[in-house]
């Protein structure tokens, strides 16, 4: 694999900043974790006592409302109090350095500061430099482990199991940080991963990775379990990666006649927001082999027992 | 004033010596290469047509010398570095000409060659005059100011390369930037023919190198932009074209692809007049290592892979590469404390740079101790000696550097010792460089410069000016 | 006749989060003593635990079971509207036990769930290590029942508060009881067991170690004391 596994405990991580680093042991605890918290999505009465004072920070340099908001609400739910940094309002404008915005919102006293940047690295960079715990909520073209584990619960969730799975990646490789997290953490438990996209949106040294490269949906979609589509984002276009949207959806579209190519009860993930007519149609989208919904109430399950075995221990056992 | 440095390994690839022996130093000259202590009758060492006997006078007189045990030591002439900034005039709070001095000394280098990207660039006779008054102010190490090849760098019309010369300058370069226009390099070519120097280029083909790190595996991994090696070897490639074209003395400036070094050799190969230069860290380091996202390992051109580095290796032993120099580009911390994208490229190498290939390349045995003395004194100092010499058209009574990177009886005595069992831990904070921005803080490293001498003066002593 | 079987330690197996149980009654569970305790950073120190008493047998733990079935039929007067809901992970056998015999006494099986309260301890913070939290499986409602909280010990009433308070969080029952295998004092807060299969009076050094066949695969509750 040619990439390093740490195989940490889980309450002696300090942050979750990419799947690259995390153990299947590791994993595994945050899906299973993640199980009784969707139980608590589906009470009456959502919400446990057990982080009860913790402060959760959210700072996202990107927009994604819905990632913010799933992160939110799982810390709600978990009764800690969670606030967010609104970007357009805040100093960042202002042209305030990240450390010494990160220092402020320290100086504040969250426990957990859950970031989105549009710079790969900047959470790690931040986690050096602070002594609340980051959870990278996605960081330029480089992770976005909670999308992963996310996918990989839904998976499991519908499948019974990761382990030995074919999976498909659509769309642009290259600049897609969920692509990147989920080959990480499903190469893990010893996935069969393709990808197809423009060969422009391929990214160098996959085949290092045991990723395997098509350019056809077809090649990628045949006999796999799992198809996970990307979103495609439509200022590529202008830095010439692919010609129109028009093309792109007409060579990369999934379409309800690629699920044929599928095994029996493949199922098709999507991270939202889907573009569709881009990437995906709609039949496919609303169709019974779309987790694409209940990924997002998975998102939250996933987040929150993600919380929970972050704020676990004491401080000062931590090893930074 | 007399200096004798005694019992050290003298390698002296100009003068083809390597051999235990004496150096005496007089008056800023090298005076005598000899055995003064275990041969009563002083002979010459066979191998060194230079030697003189010391006489039974020097001996007499040898009481009143200062006298340094180099024994265990390396005594070598004074290091050359091709490709430094020193960022005076203009970025002060980087670096200066004073703290770049003190650091090229620390650092084992007696000779520093300047490249013009300050403000205002030295693209005028004036700027390099200025560098050149401020360096003997200093007066630590020999500083020679590189100028621009085109006004303010910015790639469109010739500097007055004329003044530039007649002001010290032993070089031209664009450093920093590419010389997009290919009219443009192809004049500069072929205009520095007059004056007998260098186009030292900086290859960057910019359309194809908008990243922030080696375009392969580990871009992919790292999920950072990359820059593919085709961005400099486009570069190369046309440069190497356009000298066949002029006829001009090209030097490649921190060559790093494999693609670049074949194509470099297939030009030496085929008579052009071409040099070019490696890095210490682009040797020693692969794109591995920015997985770290240290912002100290921002550099441009980009930490290769493995496999170029393996070719950039081969082709420093093999000869194809004629010198190592340090780009040493030292920036504030703060440019280099931020995310990894917003970060200023650069390394602060200038200090460490002996040291990394003394570790890295000699001391596994990838490069042999009197090779490497080659790529920093001979090497660098045939790119300039041309210039360095003079052409007889243009005057320029600022210039005294005849024989730099050899230990010639007659010649200032520029020696830089080395401590091949000196073991020190890379410390930023001890650097005298402004920069502390170096990927190799923290590193163990063995082989160190312990005495640096600039016209017969020590200027540095185990890393301490 | 001692058996000298090395345990982990309770914080081990707070560490390990497998046992909830037993870090309940073989370790203080105050969390101050818990902070105390662990200074140091051994997580896999082994305390070493002899049996020094057995305070009941197998055929001693199913006549106290036998005794409360019959409390909880006749404190409720039938079963019409009881359930029972055991505390992982030792009342959750206790409780389906306990329905077993309910149901063979009245012809009716009154309702049995298990509850996860590791969400709702009040010592996470003092913990070394997070717990692993395992599901709740109370698979109807609980809204105007009368539920039996079902667990093997008492001791600090802590565990049983936070039993109440994920109860609470499931639905409003009529009233809820408690039952109990083994009160062996020590309270912390003002919780009083309803039914009580035998009163142990120990010291706080002692670990009351309770094993159910369908885990331990064997019946029997001991005293042990730590091994210097």
């Amino acid at each position: 694999m040619g990439i390093s596994a740490q195989s940490t405990q889980f309450d002696r991580r300090k942050d979750l900043l990419g799947l690259k680093d995390v153990s299947n042991e590791e994993i595994e605890l945050i899906l299973n974790t993640a199980l009784p918290m969707k139980d608590i999505i589906r009470r009456e009465i959502k919400k446990v006592p057990t982080l009860r004072g913790k402060g959760i920070i959210t700072v996202f340099y990107e927009n994604s409302t819905r990632t913010r908001t799933s992160f939110e609400l799982a810390g709600k739910y978990l009764s800690a109090d969670t606030s967010n940094l609104a970007v357009s309002t805040s100093s960042v404008q202002k042209g305030e350095t990240l450390r010494d915005t990160i220092k402020t919102l320290e100086m504040m006293g969250p426990d957990i500061l859950v970031m989105r940047h549009s710079m790969t690295g900047a959470p790690h960079y931040v986690a050096k430099n602070t002594s609340m715990r980051v959870i990278n909520a996605g960081d330029g073209t480089n992770e976005h482990p909670t999308q992963a584990l996310l996918d990989m619960f839904s998976i499991r969730e519908r499948k019974g199991r990761i382990d030995n799975l074919k999976v498909a990646i659509l769309g642009d490789i290259l600049h897609s940080r969920v692509a990147r997290s989920n080959i990480y953490g499903l190469a893990k438990f010893g996935c069969e991963i393709r990808v197809a996209g423009p060969p422009t949106m391929i990214p160098p040294g996959l085949d290092r990775l045991g990723v395997k490269t098509c350019f056809n949906l077809d090649d990628a979609i045949r006999g796999v379990d799992v198809i996970n589509v990307l979103r495609i984002q439509r200022e590529r276009q202008q830095t010439g990666l692919f010609p129109s949207l028009d093309e792109y959806s007409e060579l990369y579209m999934l379409r309800p006649e690629h699920l044929s190519l599928a095994a029996d009860d493949a199922i098709v993930l999507h991270p939202g927001p889907m573009n569709r007519g881009v990437e995906i149609s709609s039949d496919i989208a609303d169709g019974d082999t779309a987790l694409i919904n209940e990924q997002v109430t998975n998102g939250v399950a996933v987040r929150m027992a993600l919380l929970f075995l972050m704020m676990g221990g004491r401080k000062d056992e931590i090893a930074a | 004033m007399r200096l004798l440095l005694e019992g050290g390994r003298v390698i002296d690839p100009a003068n083809n010596i390597d051999s235990v022996l004496d150096v005496l130093i007089e008056d800023g000259r090298i005076a005598a290469l000899g055995n003064t202590r275990h041969d009563e009758n002083m002979h010459a060492d066979a191998n060194a047509d230079t030697d003189v006997c010391l006489s039974a006078g020097a001996r007499a007189r040898a009481a009143s010398i200062t006298t340094v045990d180099c024994r265990g030591k390396i005594v070598c002439p004074g290091f050359i570095d091709l490709h430094a900034h020193f960022r005076e005039p203009g970025y002060e709070y980087k670096e200066d000409i004073s703290s770049g001095s003190h650091a090229a000394a620390a650092g084992g280098f007696t000779t520093v060659c300047c490249m013009p990207n300050t403000d205002p660039v030295i693209d005028n006779g004036a700027v390099a005059g200025f560098v050149t008054r401020r360096a003997q102010e200093v007066g630590l190490v020999n500083v020679l100011p590189i100028g621009a090849i085109t006004k303010k760098q910015a790639g469109e019309e010739l500097a007055e390369m004329g003044e530039l010369v007649a002001a010290g300058c032993i070089a031209v370069s664009d450093d920093g930037k590419p010389v997009l226009r290919s009219d443009v390099m192809r004049h500069a070519l072929e205009y520095s023919r007059l004056f007998g120097i260098p186009v030292l280029s900086h290859c960057e083909d910019a359309s194809l190198s908008a990243g922030y790190m080696h375009e392969g595996y580990y871009s992919t991994v790292y999920g950072l932009k990359g820059i593919p090696a085709e961005a400099e070897e486009i570069m190369v490639a046309r440069d190497l074209i356009l000298a066949r074209l002029t006829g001009g003395r090209l030097h490649i400036c921190h060559i790093s692809t494999k693609g670049a070094l074949e194509a470099v050799k297939q030009a030496k190969a085929s008579g052009l007049s071409v040099t070019c230069e490696a890095t210490p860290h682009h040797l020693a380091l692969t794109d591995e290592v920015v997985g770290s996202y240290d912002t100290d390992t921002k550099v441009n051109p980009p930490l290769r892979s493995e496999e170029h580095r393996a070719a950039l290796r081969e082709a420093l032993a093999s000869g194809l590469i004629d010198c190592i120099a340090t780009d040493h580009a030292p920036h504030h911390f703060e440019s280099k404390d931020c995310e990894y994208g917003l970060a200023s490229f650069g390394i602060s190498g200038i200090e460490t740079a002996v040291a990394v290939i003394m570790d890295t390349l000699v001391r596994p045995g990838l490069l042999d101790i009197a090779r490497m003395v080659e790529l920093f004194t001979t090497g660098p100092a045939r790119v300039i000696a041309e210039a360095a010499a003079g052409p007889a058209a243009i005057p320029a009574p600022g210039r005294t550097v005849p024989c730099l990177g050899a230990l010639t009886c007659g010649a200032p005595a520029d020696v830089t010792v080395i401590d091949p069992d000196m073991v020190r831990t890379v410390d930023p904070r001890k650097f005298y460089s402004r920069g502390k921005n170096t990927p190799f803080k923290g590193m163990e490293l063995k082989g160190w410069p312990c005495m640096t001498i600039v016209g017969g003066r020590i200027v540095a002593e185990d890393g301490r000016v | 006749m001692r058996d000298r079987r090395p345990r982990e330690s309770a914080d081990a197996r707070a560490a390990e989060g497998t046992d909830l149980r037993t870090s309940k009654s073989v370790g203080p569970t105050n969390p101050r003593d818990q902070a105390d305790q662990k200074g140091a950073k051994e997580r896999t120190v082994l305390v070493e635990l002899r049996d020094k008493t057995q305070i009941m047998d197998e055929m001693g733990m199913k006549r106290a079971l036998t005794r409360i079935a019959h409390e909880i039929i006749e404190t409720n007067k039938g079963v019409q509207g009881v359930a029972l809901v055991g505390i992982r992970r030792r009342g959750g056998p206790l409780a389906v036990r306990l329905a077993d015999l309910i149901e063979s006494f009245e012809g009716i099986r009154p309702p049995v769930g298990v509850l996860d309260i590791t969400l709702y301890r009040d010592d996470l913070t003092a913990l070394a290590n997070q717990p692993l939290v395992h599901r709740t499986e109370v698979h109807f409602d609980i809204t105007g029942m009368s539920i039996v909280l079902v667990d093997d010990v008492i001791y600090t009433g802590r565990t049983v508060r936070a039993g109440l308070d994920a109860l609470i969080d499931l639905g409003r029952p009529r009233r809820i009881q408690l039952a109990v295998l083994i009160d062996r004092g020590h309270r912390e807060l003002p919780i009083k067991p309803d039914f009580v299969g035998k009163n142990v009076p120990t010291s706080r050094e002692e670990v009351v170690s309770v094993c159910v066949r369908e885990i331990d695969d064997e019946d029997k509750v001991t005293i042990q004391e730590r091994i210097q």
